[in-house]
């Protein structure tokens, strides 16, 4: 499973990655859009775990333009949203169906991953 | 309560509910980041356990970046708690710096968002007698109207100068104020706010600037 981590908390992303590759899963990170889409652009992924918020442009746009050039690839969205009402209505904008909320747990983000995976 | 009041009560509401609800999200990335390093210790104590030895340096970095977190999340409630004493007082003494401070670290994530970078120059060295939430009120939307017309990549320059009678607020360098896509400047709700606050708006496209003159021992 390769799999790319935005968000623009530099220190979660590099913790995450690492908690992530010690349980076999290989993932690499980007804190900005603009890093995100260079990084899509060279190489494919199975799936994005995108932060809602990040700096000049949201998530829900920068899945679609990471969808407009890896068709096939997943996403799950990561939001530090105290109420996700607001949240859930803008995913279903865009087509997203999983979203996880901070703090995550590990064990609940993988098994979403998975769970996108398979679907 | 005339209509201004409820103009001005309504909308503080709402920005008080905007900062709180940005406060909120930085706290909770804060406490992910504290939660992944957390993870990380215990996945250390694992692998320690089953025999891969410990490296001291890496447990120091993530300690110390546990610390940087707790210090993060202090600067964000001392920030919290400044803003939810600016409505304490319809009338107070404060210093200018301090509320240029308070502003800069409210608006911080909302500046980062857009994309905008925010130069702050080094404010007067002068005190205002004013109602502080109204005037931290008031300064957003001026903020909030100045980052909407210059989009992301641009400099917002931001300075507060004493004049005789009391403190201009300039909110400078702002690019593209006469196009069609500029929101209004200023709107009901900013002109009440400064008749509130017996403050001048000024919209200066040909400076390309917006100026707030507060009046000093002015009371709302």
């Amino acid at each position: 499973m390769q799999v790319l981590l935005v968000d623009d908390e530099e220190e979660l992303v590099t913790a995450l990655a690492e908690r992530l590759s010690l349980r076999g899963i290989e993932a690499l990170w980007a804190t900005s859009a603009e890093e995100a889409l260079r990084v899509v652009e060279t190489r494919s992924f199975d799936l994005a775990v995108l932060d809602v918020k990040i700096p000049k442009i949201d998530g829900l746009q920068l899945k679609k333009q990471m969808q407009a050039m890896r068709p096939g690839m997943k996403f799950i969205f990561v939001t530090g949203h105290g109420s996700d009402r607001d949240f859930k209505t803008g995913v279903a904008e865009v087509g997203a169906d999983y979203y996880l909320v901070k703090p995550l747990k590990i064990e609940d983000l993988i098994a979403k991953m998975k769970e996108v995976l398979e679907s | 309560m005339n209509i201004q009041e409820v103009q001005i009560g309504l909308g503080g509401v709402q920005f008080f509910g905007k900062m709180a609800a940005s406060i909120s999200h930085e706290i909770k990335n804060v406490l992910a980041i504290i939660n992944e390093n957390a993870g990380l210790l215990e996945d250390i104590c694992l692998m320690a356990e089953r025999g891969k030895p410990i490296d001291p340096d890496r447990l120091k970095r993530l300690s110390g970046s546990v610390k940087d977190q707790i210090r993060r999340a202090d600067h964000i409630m001392t920030v919290m708690n400044r803003f939810a004493h600016s409505v304490d007082e319809a009338s107070v003494s404060i210093d200018v710096s301090e509320v240029l401070e308070l502003l800069v670290s409210l608006s911080a994530r909302f500046v980062a968002m857009r994309g905008v970078v925010l130069e702050v120059g080094k404010p007067a060295g002068a005190a205002i007698t004013t109602f502080p939430f109204v005037l931290l009120n008031l300064l957003w939307l001026c903020l909030d109207y100045a980052m909407a017309v210059v989009g992301p990549g641009k400099t917002i320059e931001l300075l507060a100068e004493k004049t005789g009678d009391g403190v201009w607020f300039r909110f400078c360098k702002l690019e593209n104020m006469e196009t069609d896509a500029a929101p209004l400047f200023p709107a009901e709700r900013e002109a009440a706010l400064g008749q509130a606050l017996h403050a001048q708006i000024l919209r200066d496209p040909a400076a390309r600037e917006v100026r707030v003159l507060l009046a000093q021992r002015r009371n709302v």
